[in-house]
């Protein structure tokens, strides 16, 4: 499995740590109610096909949002997490 | 008053041979890491009278060389910084790594059992870095020759990595 790093090029998945999904980054207001803190902090999809994950690149110390597909394994995107959130 | 004895994070562990490769430690006098502020890159590099360079690239003045280290920090050896307040955030790297500089006709297929990047010359030339893995620790993986690679790690992992390049190079030799 091979990813690519926004800064360094293609690298070897063991160059990387998973966080979870880049849901993450869209952290509700602070009133926006029990439901939607509910889903941000504990409800996630589980789907058969394309998801976004949070992957660490451990030399660089970038943050990265991996868009791959769970049925393929096909890698098809990585964004600086810093180009999404500001 | 007590008189210390200076030693260097590879200590007598090197110079060593093994499987036809030369290890040495550089031992770097002083060296900073500078991140330039927010919108601030391009008076760090005329502060410092040097071109800061790209990711995966280094950079050379006069007394200077600049390493990429990662977004936005550049790893900066040189006899002295001029002052960067309100440019960057300094911090003083001196002593905090250890600088390994390998050496030998067969440093990259050795290399090629630790380090998970296509280090041969033709896509990894003088002057080109990587921070990548050296075995399990993060490193940053410079060529500085056509035969020589240096590889720098924490201080704290100086005999880890001499001992994994030993193996390395000794099985290499060995097969």
């Amino acid at each position: 499995m091979r990813i690519t790093c926004p800064h360094c090029g293609e690298r070897d998945r063991r160059e990387f740590t998973y966080q979870g999904d880049a849901l993450a980054l869209n952290r509700p207001a602070p009133d926006a109610g029990e439901g939607a803190w509910d889903d941000y902090l504990h409800n996630r999809e589980n789907p058969a096909g394309d998801t976004r994950d949070l992957w660490y690149h451990d030399p660089c110390g970038a943050w990265i949002a991996v868009d791959r597909n769970t049925v393929t394994h096909a890698i098809t995107g990585s964004t600086l997490v810093t180009k999404l959130t500001s | 008053m007590v008189n210390l004895i200076a030693q260097t994070p590879c200590g007598d562990m090197l110079p060593r041979e093994a499987g036809g490769l030369t290890l040495t430690e550089v031992v770097i006098a002083r060296m900073w890491s500078v991140a330039p502020l927010k919108g601030q890159q391009k008076a760090v590099a005329t502060a410092l009278g040097i071109v800061l360079p790209k990711p995966n690239r280094t950079t050379s003045g006069a007394e200077m060389h600049a390493l990429w280290g990662g977004p936005g920090v550049f790893y900066v050896r040189a006899p002295a910084l001029p002052d960067l307040t309100g440019k960057a955030a300094v911090t003083d790297q001196s002593d905090a790594w250890a600088v390994v500089s390998v050496s030998g006709p067969v440093v990259v297929d050795v290399l090629a059992r630790l380090v998970p990047v296509d280090l041969r010359q033709s896509t990894f030339k003088t002057g080109h870095t990587a921070r990548t893995l050296v075995g399990h620790m993060t490193a940053s993986v410079t060529r500085t020759g056509p035969d020589t690679i240096e590889i720098m790690v924490m201080r704290s992992m100086a005999g880890t990595l001499v001992h994994e390049l030993t193996r390395a190079a000794t099985l290499f030799a060995g097969r």
